[in-house]
């Protein structure tokens, strides 16, 4: 069954995204070369770009549809997004960066799902740092903890592991199985590492410049 | 050691209120200009621009004449805000702080639209799919990441308005009590024979006023930076 259904054309300067996909529950790679469009389609689908044609919904819920003239904004689509560089709000403690999603939704405290996201990522005692003085992999298991904390309707990974070494890939990839075990979210997973993915994908569609090449299972991964 | 008469306690008052009403007032219309020339693109922004900056290259008796053919009891503005509102500026001391507030407004102003342009709209976006709204996004991350900008900006503007003289004494001349700040004072002083004693005292105030003003925007600048940037 499809959760994640997305048509969608934009034209960015020279580069034409026309992506067409689908996306069933569990993980769902995007893979493709730097460049493919990979990004930008994440990005489609989070409401961060708005595409010129076609519609994306998730769930039954229509997110874009440029025929019908929906749009709904970023903010409603309680989508999870775990940006490749973290994006850590600088100025906010990892609790408070936990938090802020349940913030700006208006939820009250939940401590046992706190206290589960928190552990299964490992990061009870990063809580009262702040996001500057994390490693790299630490701040990604923040970044992680903060998108599953907002509950989100969809998990989006845009190449989460790329800013860590080798060392510290293998460091999150166990949290990253995990929470494909555990939470129910559907995730897109973006990366161009092959590797990676194996671990991790049950799903895999192929982007190659702007456009969806192939879909199917992992054994496309080659 | 300083032994101010009590006319010299209400003139360094009132420049306090004057300078601390101005900056109050223009904080928020600086917030939101700097945000607008900091992040749209519309038609007429140089101009805008332009007119925000206009105070600071003016001479500051042109300033202060403009704003008493305007918001004087007989001018377009002054006479409607009197009518509708029982708003007088003229000769009062909201007329001052109107006019300290205007020459302060450039400096308010560029650091905050630096400020607002330095940030990583990044971090919005991340805000907005952590399900924060435009307005949300803005209270939460960008005016939290501008706060050091802002507290330069806010210095500078207190530190203008309260030494604000050309603009004030044109618009709502020199009567004490009411208009009369510290920079009048001294010059109504500097005009008496015998009255050296006393302008030196006011000026050694407005030194150590300038200088507190200066200590404390650079050491709360440093605490938000270290706090928000790390170093």
């Amino acid at each position: 069954m499809s959760v994640l259904v997305v048509d969608v054309e934009k034209k960015m300067g020279s580069f034409n995204l026309t992506a067409r996909l689908q996306a069933a529950s569990g993980v769902t790679a995007l893979f493709g070369p730097s460049g493919a469009g990979k990004t930008s389609l994440v990005n489609t689908i989070a409401g961060l770009i708005t595409p010129d044609r076609g519609s994306i919904a998730l769930d039954g819920t229509v997110l874009f549809d440029s025929s019908a003239g929906i749009n709904m904004p970023s903010y409603r689509r309680i989508i999870g997004y775990v940006f490749q560089e973290g994006r850590l709000f600088p100025h906010l403690s990892v609790r408070q960066n936990l938090d802020y999603g349940r913030w700006m939704t208006g939820r009250l405290h939940d401590a046992d799902e706190f206290e589960r996201i928190v552990t299964l990522l490992d990061i009870k005692e990063l809580l009262d740092r702040r996001p500057r003085t994390l490693s790299g992999g630490e701040r990604q298991r923040i970044a992680v903890g903060r998108a599953l904390l907002m509950r989100p309707r969809l998990l989006l990974l845009d190449e989460p592991l790329a800013s860590l070494d080798g060392a510290r890939k293998h460091e999150i990839i166990p949290y990253l199985v995990r929470l494909r075990d555990e939470a129910h979210a559907p995730m897109v997973y973006v990366s161009h590492n092959a590797d990676e993915l194996r671990q991790i994908a049950n799903h895999v569609v192929r982007l190659d410049a702007g456009r969806v090449v192939v879909a199917g299972g992992v054994e496309l991964l080659g | 050691m300083l032994n101010l008469t009590p006319a010299e306690w209400t003139a360094v008052a009132l420049s306090l209120r004057i300078a601390i009403v101005a900056t109050a007032f223009a904080l928020p219309l600086g917030i939101a200009v700097g945000w607008l020339l900091a992040r749209i693109n519309f038609l007429g922004k140089s101009l805008l621009d332009g007119l925000v900056h206009l105070p600071l290259v003016l001479p500051p008796v042109v300033t202060g004449y403009l704003l008493l053919i305007s918001f004087g009891r007989k001018g377009p503005i002054g006479a409607f805000l009197n009518e509708h509102f029982g708003i007088v500026f003229a000769f009062r001391w909201t007329g001052a702080a109107l006019a300290c507030g205007v020459m302060g407004f450039p400096l308010l102003v560029r650091p905050i639209r630096l400020a607002i342009e330095a940030i990583d709209r990044r971090l919005e976006d991340a805000a907005a799919t952590l399900g924060a709204n435009p307005i949300l996004v803005f209270v939460t991350v960008t005016l939290p990441l501008a706060l050091p900008g802002i507290i330069v900006g806010v210095v500078l503007c207190f530190a203008r308005a309260l030494g604000e003289f050309g603009a004030t004494i044109t618009f709502v001349s020199n009567i004490p009590g009411e208009t009369q700040t510290i920079s009048a004072a001294i010059y109504s002083f500097i005009q008496v024979p015998g009255g050296d004693a006393a302008a030196a005292r006011l000026v050694l105030i407005a030194i150590v006023l300038a200088l507190v003003a200066l200590i404390a925007s650079e050491w709360l600048s440093r605490r938000a930076a270290i706090r928000f940037h790390g170093e």
